[in-house]
């Protein structure tokens, strides 16, 4: 009898036997497209930390005997793997670089856009009211603006430029960040453990980012990983238009602005950028499609 | 002076000039170490109550009240910041449903820690190390089995019953004055209710502190409290001791509760019930609120409101307040009668 009741003990698992990371690979792991995706993206994050180190030529180094050179594998120059640009660039070592630019515009952006994004969507939900309304209207209006042109309006005031542009895609990025929150954070408000940290005497400020905010996390994360990857592909099109990334920046945006008059004789000057923004893009989607089936508690089986 | 001074509390909810009444006119008394409870119908304003007292009305809630003390301080007064410190230290108040009333982002470790770290003595403010033993002490009290391991663990790890005790420990780390039960056994099954009711009793004897039971009830409150508030519709109709209170009630509301009790109904093949249900925000009656669904309703009843009267600390909200054997008294008469008819 009494080992009977030992083997129970042994069996019944301790509270820190599923730990909560543990239980969120498992549901994440469930995608083969999220896994695909997380694989890529930590690619590209290796390929940007370590990009001196892999680039076989410098970005910016013009080899102006070979002239829009095609990819080796088309009987071009085996130096340049995927051939050179108007100006003899390789174009292999200017994605590389490349990679470098659009994560830290993704990150960035996604950063400013996701600050101001919580601090204005905890006050709206947690204080309801005009400030409210005052804020979600603001939001309402930028929503209703393209994004891209509102991105153009922006930088247009600021002036062109990578920085500027990271600025403008933040402000278009935000209205997103505070509606999530803001309808998160008046969920979560309505429960009890936030009325007995009321009770406990737990100050509004307490309350907002100490109590409430840990909670309504999740859909936030979902919503920063698919906004890097629109702050990417509206970083590449600002670069496209001339107003982010500036020569001689090996920005992909601009590395297509660049070589749109070659498409014809030239494909791969246009086709390599393009397919450099499809994968990066499609990585961070599908990463963020599997965070949100993991993280969403709705969709979880 | 008593611990806990409430009068002519009112809330209302919604617009200025049509407002919605949750709770209107309470008073409401409570001694140093006093078991009190407080009963009635879903919808009477026992949780709003509550809550008021806490200073946590919600937009658009309004509070009024002639007099609303804790230990002498005017809660009425206070700035934002004296609030919480005195309402957070002195009044502790455990809810329904103790899942939801825990953290789920935090360990329990952390969250009794935290009340420690702002309202704990001057030691326990400081020392980390100090609150964390305070913190198992604490889940010892609440007899919480293996309490070390528990430490660590996060809300969705715990049982009903186990959390409800967390939650107790939490209400009980500053020693509080006064304890604010909000049917602290609904959600839990009736063998765990059994003994998260004699584990408040029993830290409410062994601290001396005021217990506010708010329940449906009235078997809990007659085997805890010394005295009974029952509401309806925001109001106190009834107060007076126990057992006085049940065995001979002055309102008609009381009687018909007690009446309704599944062991008062053994002999029958249905239970007893109240006919229709408490009056909302819209259709408030005139005259008594009760009238439309009490037994021995007269013309006054509809026509008058009634006022609390009564001896000190035996009152009633009743124009015929009942008599020892049940039956209407000051001159009720079933001649007039208001007929029960639909509007």
């Amino acid at each position: 009898m009494i080992e009977v009741e030992e083997s129970l003990e042994a069996v019944e698992p301790g509270p820190r036997a599923a730990g909560p990371l543990t239980e969120f690979w498992h549901a994440y792991a469930q995608s083969r497209g999220a896994l695909v995706g997380l694989a890529i993206a930590v690619a590209l994050v290796l390929l940007a930390i370590f990009a001196g180190a892999l680039a076989p030529h410098s970005p910016y180094e013009q080899y102006r005997e070979l002239t829009l050179s095609p990819p080796a594998w088309q009987g071009g120059d085996p130096r340049f793997l995927l051939g050179t640009d108007a100006v003899g660039r390789d174009i292999l070592s200017r994605l590389i670089y490349g990679t470098r630019l659009s994560l830290l515009i993704g990150l960035i952006s996604v950063a400013i856009s996701l600050s101001f994004g919580i601090v204005l969507g905890v006050i709206a939900g947690y204080l309801r009211g005009w400030t409210e309304t005052t804020i979600m209207r603001l939001m309402d209006v930028m929503l209703a603006l393209p994004s891209l042109l509102l991105a153009i309006a922006v930088v247009a005031i600021l002036g062109p430029g990578l920085i500027n542009a990271m600025y403008a895609i933040a402000i278009v990025l935000v209205p997103h960040y505070v509606r999530l929150t803001r309808a998160a954070v008046i969920a979560e408000k309505a429960r009890e453990y936030v009325l007995s940290s009321k009770i406990a005497g737990a100050g509004p400020l307490r309350v907002m980012f100490s109590t409430i905010l840990p909670n309504c996390l999740a859909p936030l994360i979902v919503q920063a990983t698919l906004g890097f990857s629109s702050a990417i592909l509206d970083a590449a099109a600002l670069g496209f238009l001339g107003l982010g990334a500036q020569p001689p920046m090996p920005e992909w945006g601009s590395m297509l602005a660049d070589a749109l008059e070659f498409i014809q004789r030239a494909s791969w000057v246009v086709t390599f950028p393009g397919l450099a923004i499809l994968v990066t893009v499609l990585a961070f989607n599908l990463m963020g499609d599997g965070l949100r089936d993991a993280l969403d508690p709705r969709l979880k089986r | 002076m008593a611990l806990l001074e409430v009068e002519d509390l009112h809330v209302e909810f919604g617009s200025v000039s049509d407002p919605i009444i949750a709770v209107d006119g309470v008073q409401l008394t409570l001694e140093a170490g006093e078991v009190v409870g407080c009963v009635g119908e879903s919808g009477s304003g026992k949780s709003v109550t509550a809550l008021a007292l806490m200073g946590l009305t919600e937009f658009p809630g309004r509070v009024r009240a002639h007099r609303l003390a804790l230990a002498g301080h005017d809660l009425r007064t206070l700035s934002g910041r004296q609030h919480r410190r005195i309402v957070g230290k002195e009044i502790a108040m455990i809810f329904q449903d103790p899942l939801a009333s825990l953290d789920p982002c935090y360990t329990v470790a952390f969250q009794l820690a935290e009340t420690l770290r702002v309202h704990g003595t001057h030691a326990e403010r400081s020392s980390a190390k100090l609150r964390r033993a305070r913190a198992l002490e604490l889940l010892r009290q609440v007899e919480i089995p293996d309490a070390e391991a528990r430490l660590a663990a996060f809300p969705h790890q715990l049982s009903g019953g186990m959390a409800q005790r967390v939650m107790i420990a939490m209400a009980i780390a500053c020693n509080p004055k006064l304890l604010i039960a909000d049917e602290p056994t609904t959600a839990l099954d009736v063998t765990v209710q059994a003994q998260v009711l004699g584990l408040l009793l029993k830290l409410q004897r062994e601290r001396g502190m005021a217990l506010l039971l708010i329940t449906h009830d009235l078997a809990v409150v007659a085997e805890t409290a010394q005295r009974v508030y029952v509401m309806y519709a925001g109001q106190v109709v009834e107060t007076g001791p126990v057992p006085g209170i049940f065995a001979a009630p002055l309102h008609p509301y009381t009687q018909a509760l007690l009446a309704a009790l599944p062991e008062h109904n053994l002999d029958r093949k249905r239970l007893k019930a109240i006919r229709g249900v408490v009056p909302g925000s819209r259709d408030r009656p005139s005259g008594c609120l009760l009238h439309p669904r009490c037994d021995y309703a007269l013309e006054r009843c509809r026509a008058e409101r009634p006022r609390l009267e009564g001896a000190r600390g035996r009152e009633s909200r009743c124009h015929f307040p009942l008599d020892e054997r049940g039956r209407p008294t000051h001159g009720w008469a079933p001649m007039s009668r208001v007929r029960a008819s639909s509007p």
